[in-house]
């Protein structure tokens, strides 16, 4: 007998899901007008978790109105009162940060323990982080008195539903901007609990204000009149659509897009931390990272032996349900982005590399992608160009460090770069040659509320979290 | 295949081809293995596969032969009311002990129960190299089949591989055919991770069958994480030469969770190969009432506490 790990699932009985959730303006729970709803499901099982009302045109309009009101209260409030309703929020986020994972974990298909150990303390940091910034902002540095936009527009992703909602609507509600939030079609569910913890936490109504709905619902916001500033992450084909939507209108905008990042590995790189490193950074997640490190540069010298212990490692992971807290690797977000990783994969097989996966059992229901290599890429390969959102990492090798940079820096994209070499002075030299927005030397995803995030290129425009982040809430702070 | 011929030159290069450590990343994935939950079937396994890895050890000044004979008698049967319990992986004395344990388990069934001696003036090795030499020919010729040596750190740390390397390939001399040869490192002491790595390489080369973390003197000693470099160090000299070294952690596991995480550690590190008292060895005392105590719990639903357990 070998020590196989029982299941230890994470139990679900923490939370309650509703049968049909409503839209959340003016701090109450409205029908949307049409009457219309949508469906979302737990990606692991197929089954259907609840119903979401589906915002339109009216009803964004609705919402908008009410952060306008709300405005009045809010941005007039003295700062520190502002800064205890944050704090409120994030206290009540750690007490309620079980119920969160589970939640975020059945929607979105992630495994517990990265909601649990990651997506949600994160959360909680970033409303604390901001909490402190509000009575201070004459000090972040964009002159003093500065002044919000007023009601922001800010549409989020499924890859991090709650930490994203948190990125946006903290730093907005520091800076006394009030907000209308559209969390993704297939993972509303923890920003529908969010807006329970904003009725705990007794925010004043219309502050924060949530319209669950697909593009549609997101192109009201964009496109709505009385709305001073937009923040979007998502695929850099909407932000594109989106900055062209904005422009001429005098609306702030700041972008969060896609990525291909570059994992570089040196010669003399730490090895069994660097193998880490690479697993953390196109595995964590599913893949489903903006700042993924989906490219292997790996110096040609080492290359077979790095190689070796990556695939060995690739072995030990564990895929399957996402509730087990031995699961390191979840379900696909949806059947669509699943055929997108399909295709990509494929592709890179008619293209000539050649594919590595591991041998880990797919479970039969949901959506699933084992991790995966592809070896032999060259720079000319869709899969090396293309950001694939998916477990599945492209590996290039270089000869020199020139080399290194030149095909890093070869992509629309320039939001995260890693290096790994136990020399002190080639971190230096090649992160001031990478051009990224978020250079990691000898780790991988590594996020903080106090560390601005964002893109160089096609990756993006301004940055969230930090000093950098709040700036891009004030007007007038350019 | 000799990775070295033991000249400071040959030790000096062959250490310069490994790959260094950063301590940040091996910290980091120390602490992620250690959140792996062990349940139910595989929690039963788990405690089992540690009490049988267990080196039942006491070394203390003030130990005596009622004691030894004590945690012999232990080791033979871990709890007198279960016949199902397995018996441990070895007693761990000090010299003059030998004997007194090898005779006492030999009279009470425990034939199969090897005895290992802390040996080479243990546990400083502050000694001349006759007297460890006469310190492990003694052990032997009590009984022991396993012989704990300690690495001279003074000359590790000065950069006398040399030294370092030419006791334990003498020190194996001595054991070949004989006794089991565990070096211990006391890791403690060498302080950075890639120390610990490069010593466990010598003592490989060197001859050692087991590479062990500590003397149990010095603290920190088997933390997760130098345990992890270890076991990473074992599993890639495998690769180099296909021959598996054990591993043995000692110091500072008391309870049945820090027990388990070091299965933990092995399975996804070195791999399931590394999961047999062969080739992975516990050096505790306190563990194995803990271990116990769990497993009664297991088998009952509930805690009987301390008062059920033996104390030796």
């Amino acid at each position: 007998m070998t020590f196989e790990y029982s299941s230890a699932p994470e139990s679900k009985a923490i939370v309650t899901i509703d049968p049909v959730y409503k839209l959340y303006i003016g701090g109450k729970f409205v029908a949307p007008k049409s009457g219309k709803t949508f469906t979302t499901i737990n990606p692991a099982t197929e089954e259907v978790l609840a119903k979401i009302g589906y915002a339109e045109k009216a009803d964004v309009d609705k919402a908008v109105k009410a952060a306008q009101a709300a405005l009045k209260i809010w941005s007039k409030m003295a700062p520190a009162e502002r800064g205890k309703y944050l704090y409120r929020i994030a206290r009540i986020m750690q007490e309620r940060a079980r119920e969160f994972a589970v939640l975020e974990t059945m929607d979105n298909g992630k495994p517990i323990r990265e909601t649990r150990d990651v997506d949600v303390p994160l959360a909680a940091a970033h409303f604390f982080y901001h909490a402190g910034w509000a009575d201070k902002l004459d000090y972040a540095g964009v002159g003093t008195n500065p002044k919000p936009y007023g009601v922001v527009g800010q549409i989020i992703p499924w890859n991090f539903p709650l930490l994203m909602l948190a990125w946006k609507i903290a730093p907005a509600l520091a800076t006394g901007n009030t907000v209308v939030l559209k969390p993704a079609e297939t993972t509303p569910l923890t920003a529908m609990l969010f807006a329970q913890v904003c009725e705990q936490a007794e925010l004043p109504a219309g502050v924060v204000n949530i319209v669950t709905g697909d593009g549609a619902t997101g192109a009201a916001i964009v496109n709505h009149p009385d709305i001073s500033k937009i923040a979007f992450t998502g695929s850099t084909d909407v932000g594109k659509l989106i900055a062209r939507s904005v422009a001429g209108t005098g609306k702030g905008l700041t972008l969060e897009l896609g990525g291909k990042g570059a994992n570089i590995v040196f010669e003399d790189a730490p090895i069994d931390e660097t193998v880490e490193g690479i697993v953390n950074g196109i595995f964590f997640n599913q893949g489903h990272v903006c700042c993924a490190g989906s490219r292997l540069l790996v110096q040609e010298n080492i290359q077979d032996e790095l190689l070796e212990k990556l695939k060995r490692r690739m072995e030990l992971i564990r895929l399957g349900d996402p509730l087990d807290k031995n699961t390191d690797i979840g379900a696909i977000n949806s059947r669509e982005q699943l055929n997108k990783i399909t295709e990509l994969s494929n592709s890179g097989d008619t293209e000539g590399a050649e594919r590595f996966s591991a041998s880990c059992a797919i479970p039969s229901k949901g959506f699933w992608f084992p991790p995966t290599i592809f070896t032999g890429v060259t720079q000319a390969h869709r899969i090396a160009t293309e950001e694939i959102f998916g477990p599945v990492l492209s590996v290039i090798s270089f000869r020199t460090p020139q080399e290194a940079i030149e095909k890093a820096n070869n992509t629309p994209y320039g939001l995260s770069a890693g290096i790994w070499t136990d020399k002190g002075s080639r971190i230096l030299w090649t992160a001031k040659h990478l051009r990224a927005g978020v250079v990691w030397a000898n780790t991988f995803n590594k996020f903080d509320p106090a560390s601005p995030f964002g893109g160089y290129k096609e990756s993006g425009w301004g940055r969230e979290g930090g000093r950098h982040g709040l700036s891009a809430y004030l007007k007038g702070a350019k | 295949m000799a990775l070295t011929d033991g000249s400071l030159t040959s030790i000096k290069g062959f250490l310069r081809t490994l790959s260094p450590v950063d301590q940040v990343g091996a910290d980091a994935r120390a602490a992620m293995l250690a959140t792996r939950s062990i349940k139910t079937a595989s929690k039963r396994w788990a405690i089992d596969m540690a009490i049988s890895m267990i080196d039942l050890t006491t070394l203390e000044g003030a130990d005596t032969e009622g004691k030894v004979k004590a945690i012999c008698n232990k080791a033979i049967r871990p709890d007198p009311s279960d016949a199902t319990v397995p018996h441990v992986g070895a007693i761990c004395v000090y010299n003059d002990m030998v004997s007194i344990a090898r005779t006492h388990l030999d009279a009470s069934g425990g034939h199969d129960i090897p005895v290992a001696a802390v040996s080479t003036a243990f546990p400083s090795g502050r000694a001349s190299l006759e007297v460890k030499e006469r310190d492990t020919k003694d052990a032997i010729a009590n009984g022991a089949t396993e012989i704990d040596m300690v690495i001279d750190r003074g000359a590790f740390l000065s950069g006398d591989l040399e030294k370092v390397f030419s006791e334990i390939v003498y020190i194996k001399s001595i054991c070949e055919g004989k006794a089991h040869l565990k070096v211990i490192l006391e890791t403690g002491e060498l302080v950075t991770y890639d120390n610990v790595r490069k010593a466990s390489f010598l003592a490989m080369a060197a001859g050692a069958d087991f590479i062990k973390t500590s003397t149990g003197k010095i603290s920190p000693a088997a933390t997760a994480p130098v345990v992890l470099v270890m076991l990473e160090a074992v599993r890639d000299y495998y690769q180099m030469t296909g021959q598996r070294i054990g591993v043995k952690p000692a110091g500072g596991i008391r309870t049945t969770k820090d027990a388990i995480k070091q299965l933990v550690l092995v399975k996804e590190t070195a791999g399931d190969e590394w999961l047999n008292p062969e080739l992975f060895r516990i050096g505790a005392s306190a563990l194995l009432n803990d271990l116990l105590m769990q497993r009664k719990k297991l088998t009952s639903g509930h805690y009987e506490g301390p008062n059920y357990v033996t104390l030796d």
